[in-house]
């Protein structure tokens, strides 16, 4: 349907006075702006040079925790890759290695495809023993796609830059279950 | 007539002898319960199924029972009334429930039932979110060696004993036990002694929860990822319903689907464990001809119009030096789709049945230990270890009048010059041919071999052409009891691979893709015998014949 002619309402363009048609107060506001920014604190960052502190809930890179013995603490449930909506998880399950007693059943391959990866975090609330989380990692480079497919290994390795690195993510800083567990009754 | 009530509605239950459980199932109302199966004996243990009953009095008047009773092991009368929804029965049911899970260990993530769990399903319908138990859970050791196939989580167990009762009643070998007593009771064999009777494997079907599994699917998929093909066991002649298990095109395990008609509610280890070779690494998926003294490989298509002019050249000189075999694997439609075009060819090319694997003697179920049968027969393995062999007499009796069997076409090979054989046999049966009978058929001038693998006789085969198993093609078998039930494409045969009625349809020049019900119908109207399968389908149950 066409827009009426009285629902149309036409607004003019303001009149300069003298000093607006001068420009002067103008171009001296702006010269004011940006000298008062020379004198204040710098925020730019020098990337990558400088590598920005990223908060621990930013959603970045995989890792795959370990337990306190050092193993995978995944248990190959699938939780994982069900929840996740990109389809990026493959996981092959096995049963666990007869020294593992608390164990039935570990995953023997672990992959995620990182460039299919849309880092909404699903697999994070949907993990039931908090094995997966995502860190704060976020510049990932790969010369080809192998390459950006990341392995257990790959990603316990994280695991293990992550901790020296001090950089955990929220989750398991405050030591509770992710909002997908149910609180202990 | 009977007439009871479930929940206010009146359904009528005729002559039949029924429970409470299946008289509500009539009634579009569920009844929870684990240890009642319709094929086993009633034991009422699981409590789960615990309902309000009462009876309608002539005056029209309702007297309720003041307790709640098992409903598998009450009967439907006529006037009982059944209330499965008052609250007394739901708080019957969550309570059950929380027992059942007091010792339960709620290992769902690795469960390999999680998805299909009954456990899981009731707890989120009929039970509570939480437990009140406070002392620690029973943790008896797992049994991973209770069986060749089976593995037994013994803590997930809630003691239903439908496996129990399955060995004593339906295999008969009665392997298994309950132990110990009340909640320290567990399954177990005797020692030594483990469950390795042939119908084993049904009782991971028939466990509700996770606590016997199979050991061969164990960990390999999570259940919610597989889809269900309905489909038709080609382990032997009883040809049993089954679910055929796929992702992906992988087939991950045979389930047993329950048909009254056919076999009951189970199937054998034989059939349940014999998919290897579907998604095996041998297979061929693309045709071979021969140049000099190698086999190569060419396009469908190709090859397939050099074997339609060699045999056309042979059936032009002379047509009773041409034979076709009809492999009792493949489906009625192709079965008939190969006669059609060995007899379009030529009139006097000759039909034979192809090999009949035949191994030991039927068995029959329950039987002692010792192989002999207790009682009435509910289960049969048949010794012929091929789906359709009736099915491809009636094609071979419509075509030719007789029954031409796999000796005679061995015997007859001498004075033949081309023939068409088809195989498609399970690598567990072994080799189809023996090592004489492939020295005689490897002085046929023109052989040609449709097998799902290469074999000896391909070596002196003119072309080999890859056949499909029973997951891969539609169409249907016929079993000993002239029971023709109908089976669906569950995967693909392999990336190139293309189904045998497709290979025919190509050799007769039939345009696009074959569809087995069309060829069914066209079967119907032209062959006596097969008349009752005009309608095209088959239904969940298959149509009898003759």
């Amino acid at each position: 349907m066409p827009i009426a002619e009285t629902d149309v309402r036409w607004v003019k363009a303001p009149t300069l006075g003298l000093l607006d048609r001068l420009y002067i107060p103008a171009i001296m506001q702006g010269l004011g702006t940006t000298i008062k920014h020379v004198f204040q604190p710098k925020v730019t960052q020098q990337f990558p040079e400088v590598r920005p502190d990223l908060p621990a809930n930013y959603r970045g890179l995989h890792r795959l925790n370990r337990d306190a013995d050092g193993r995978v603490k995944c248990v190959a449930c699938f939780m994982c890759s069900t929840a996740c909506p990109a389809r990026c998880i493959d996981i092959v399950a096995a049963p666990a290695p007869p020294e593992w007693k608390d164990r039935e059943k570990y995953p023997e391959m672990f992959v995620i495809d990182e460039l299919r990866c849309i880092y909404c975090g699903m697999c994070e609330q949907a993990c039931p023993c908090d094995a997966i989380e995502l860190t704060s990692l976020f510049d990932l480079t790969g010369l080809s796609r192998e390459e950006m497919m990341f392995d257990k290994e790959k990603l316990l390795s994280v695991f293990d830059e992550t901790v020296k690195m001090g950089k955990d993510p929220i989750r398991t800083q405050a030591g509770v279950l992710s909002c997908a567990s149910e609180p202990s009754i | 007539m009977a007439v009871v009530t479930i929940n206010d509605q009146p359904i009528d239950i005729g002559m039949e002898r029924l429970n409470l459980v299946q008289a509500a199932q009539k009634a579009g109302t569920f009844i929870p319960h684990y240890c009642w199966h319709p094929s086993l004996s009633v034991v009422a243990s699981c409590r789960m199924c615990l309902v309000e009953v009462g009876e309608k009095k002539p005056d029209g008047s309702v007297v309720m029972q003041p307790r709640v009773v098992p409903a598998c092991q009450t009967p439907a009368k006529d006037g009982t009334v059944c209330i499965t929804g008052s609250d007394k029965a739901k708080l019957t049911q969550a309570r059950t429930l929380e027992s059942l899970l007091l010792n339960h260990p709620l290992d769902c993530p690795v469960c390999d039932k999680a998805g299909e769990c009954m456990l899981q399903d009731f707890s989120y319908r009929f039970g509570n979110s939480a437990s009140r138990m406070i002392d620690p859970k029973n943790k008896p050791a797992n049994k991973p060696d209770i069986g060749e196939h089976i593995s037994l989580f013994t803590d997930r167990c809630i003691m239903c004993s439908r496996c129990v009762r399955f060995t004593r009643e339906i295999a008969g070998t009665a392997e298994l036990h309950i132990v110990n007593r009340g909640h320290h009771s567990e399954i177990d064999i005797f020692p030594g002694d483990p469950i390795n009777n042939k119908l084993a494997g049904n009782v991971v079907d028939l466990c509700p929860v996770g606590a016997l599994a199979n050991k061969e699917f164990l960990y390999k998929q999570r259940v919610w990822f597989l889809k269900s093909q309905e489909s038709v066991c080609a382990g032997c002649s009883t040809g049993c319903s089954i679910n055929v298990d796929h992702n992906k095109d992988v087939v991950y395990r045979i389930r047993p689907r329950e048909n009254p008609q056919a076999q009951g509610h189970f199937i054998c280890d034989e059939g349940r464990f014999d998919y290897a070779y579907i998604n095996g690494k041998s297979r061929l998926d693309q045709p071979l001809a021969r140049v000099g003294d190698q086999l190569f490989a060419g396009e469908w298509d190709t090859v397939l119009a050099t074997v339609r002019s060699e045999f056309a050249k042979v059936a032009h000189e002379r047509g009773d030096t041409l034979a076709g075999v009809i492999s009792p694997m493949l489906t009625v439609e192709e079965a008939y789709l190969l006669a059609k075009y060995i007899k379009g060819l030529s009139a006097d090319a000759r039909l034979y049945l192809g090999w009949i694997p035949v191994v030991g003697e039927d068995e029959k179920f329950p039987q002692n230990r010792k192989g002999n049968p207790l009682g009435a027969v509910k289960f049969t393995i048949r010794a012929e270890k091929c789906p359709n062999r009736r099915g491809v007499e009636e094609i071979l009796k419509h075509f030719q009048g007789e029954v031409l069997g796999f000796d005679c076409f061995v015997s007859d090979a001498a004075k033949l010059k081309a023939a068409y054989v088809t195989a498609g046999y399970s690598p567990r049966l072994g080799p189809w041919l023996t090592d004489d009978q492939a020295q005689i058929l490897a002085s046929l001038p023109l052989l040609l071999v449709q097998d799902l693998a290469l074999s000896a006789i391909c070596r002196s085969a003119r072309f080999v052409i890859p056949a499909a198993t029973f997951a891969e093609k539609d169409g249907c078998y016929v079993n000993s009891a002239n029971l023709a039930q109908e089976l669906h494409w569950a995967v693909k045969p392999g990336t190139m691979g293309r189904t045998d009625g497709q290979a025919f349809a190509t050799l007769m020049q039939r345009r696009g893709l074959v569809r087995a019900t069309a060829v069914r119908q066209g079967l119907a109207r032209e062959v006596p015998f097969f008349a009752a399968l005009a309608d095209g389908s088959l239904g969940q149950y298959g149509v009898r014949l003759g």
